[in-house]
């Protein structure tokens, strides 16, 4: 099973919490809203980043899917 | 505010000026939240007050009942398509759909982690400088001495204004945020000296651009076309206003937790890695903003009778203590890891300086931790909350306790 984070972009304001928290898994465009790196596949070491990511956005614009 | 009847109960009078909201909203907030949870008001020509996360964040993200045409509460209203001269036209906090957009993104690169993380250095040399300046005091005045002069030195290297403007530059923000229950008339009469100056500036930009925002606002292009003068104005101001008055106020009430709460101080002092959930809970816990709307036209909205033209108090601060929303909403926690808070916002109009913020934030606890692990409040009374829509202290006297000491 892998999981993935992901931005939806609609909703993204450029709080700027993703990328603080998690910086292996996001980084941030030139007007500062936030962007997923490379795949996005969160790897087990990242886990924890990758949680408080989604638990920190105020606009809930970070989340967790996973596929097998 | 001497002059006004006292507040009877805050759930159908509120008035955000009140002397006991100014010295301690939260009680009466958390009052409101249970018995509400959307106060009224007569005042100010009528208005609401919304204090749960719930409500505040669906507030702020419908721009369908709500307009931002003015954001601080006043006694006059704005007129319909030309708000007054004051804070009138400050694109993008006064904008709504579509135009907002526009004037917000025409910003945010400014604004962006890369520009401001660039600023850090000359933030913590300001810092340090400041902190330099107070060695040998065994009392100083964190609000008035420390935190004040932050926010102005970093807007105005960002503007690139003369450096020795800062005094003035905290003069006119006084006069912008605290002139509420001023006249709409004597309100515009204080402008004209920000006017002056501003005009002073951009003409001198205009003869000799240079890599700042004003030279950039001055120039940038929106369809081919340069910015109008007044939102050239607007902006200005905007950044001015907003960049200054919030982040002093988020400054000065993180060292007033601190003077008055020692264990935080004590495992702050001790644990530096604890800094990036402390700087997100003091944002959460002394959310200094709460910014306005006008309702766009009569409506039945969570169970009010919204007016047209009625105000709307965003309660940022009473979000972020709703029981709802976030576990001990009542205890400032240190180390919370979750903490979806509103202090900048939420929706559209997010805090486009929240980077920058932030950054202040950080490097000036951190500067003043380093320097004085321990300090207390030198006399409680002496302390001063700001009136208004931001809230922070104005006067905070501590007794410092050095490295050495
Ligand atoms: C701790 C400090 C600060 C706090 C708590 C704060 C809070 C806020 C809030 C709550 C809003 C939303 C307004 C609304 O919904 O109507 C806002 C907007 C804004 N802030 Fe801040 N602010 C801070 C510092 C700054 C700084 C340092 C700057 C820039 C130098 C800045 C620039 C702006 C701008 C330009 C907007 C308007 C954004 C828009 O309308 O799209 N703020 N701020």
């Amino acid at each position: 099973m892998t999981v993935r984070v992901s931005i939806d972009v609609d909703r993204c304001q450029g709080h700027g919490r993703c990328f603080s928290l998690a910086p292996a898994l996001f980084t941030f465009d030139d007007l500062g809203n936030g962007v997923v790196l490379d795949d996005g596949i969160v790897n087990e070491a990242q886990c924890d980043a990758a949680y408080l990511a989604v638990a920190n956005c105020p606009e809930h614009a970070v989340s967790l899917e996973e596929s097998p | 505010m001497s002059d006004k009847e006292p507040v009877r109960d805050f759930a159908t009078d509120w008035d955000h000026t009140d002397p006991r909201w100014v010295a301690d909203p939260y009680p009466i907030w958390d009052d409101l939240r249970r018995r509400c949870p959307v106060a009224h008001t007569e005042r100010y020509g009528g208005g609401w007050f919304p204090t749960t996360h719930e409500a505040v964040s669906r507030i702020a993200n419908d721009t369908e009942h709500f307009t931002s045409r003015t954001v601080v509460i006043g006694n006059g209203r704005p007129l319909e398509d030309a708000p007054p001269a004051p804070i009138g036209v400050a694109p993008p906090i006064s904008s709504d759909p579509p135009f907002h957009q526009i004037a917000r993104r025409l910003i945010l690169p400014a604004f962006a982690p890369g520009p401001v993380n660039a600023l850090e250095p000359m933030i913590r040399d300001l810092c340090r400088r400041l902190l330099d300046g107070l060695v040998g005091h065994e009392e100083i005045d964190a609000g008035a001495e420390f935190a004040q002069f932050i926010p102005p030195a970093v807007i105005i290297r960002m503007l690139g204004f003369p450096e020795r403007d800062e005094d003035l530059f905290r003069e006119f923000v006084h006069v912008v945020l605290e002139g509420i229950d001023q006249p709409v008339e004597q309100r515009i009469e204080q402008f004209a000296p920000i006017e002056e100056y501003f005009a002073v500036q951009i003409e001198d930009h205009r003869a000799h651009p240079r890599d700042d925002l004003t030279s950039y606002l001055l120039n940038v292009e929106v369809g081919g076309q340069k910015l109008a003068p007044e939102h050239v104005f607007g902006t200005m101001i905007l950044i001015l206003v907003a960049g200054i008055d919030t982040t002093w106020s988020a400054i000065g009430a993180s060292l007033w937790h601190l003077a008055t709460h020692p264990e935080d101080l004590a495992r702050l002092a001790g644990e530096p890695d604890l800094m990036a959930t402390a700087v997100e809970e003091f944002l959460r816990f002394y959310a200094p903003v709460s910014m306005a709307r006008l309702v766009k036209e009569d409506v039945d909205y969570l169970g009010c009778a919204m007016k047209r033209d009625d105000w709307i108090l965003l309660g940022f601060p009473a979000a972020n203590r709703d029981p709802a929303a976030f576990p001990d909403a009542d205890r400032f926690v240190i180390d919370r890891r979750e903490n979806r808070h509103l202090a900048f916002g939420l929706g559209i109009h997010r805090c486009a300086g929240s980077n920058l913020a932030r950054l202040e934030l950080r490097v000036a606890l951190e500067e003043f931790l380093a320097r004085y692990p321990r300090f207390e409040l030198a006399n409680p009374a002496d302390v001063t909350w700001a009136p208004g829509q931001v809230r922070g202290p104005r006067h905070l006297p501590l007794r410092l306790a050095s490295l050495e000491g």
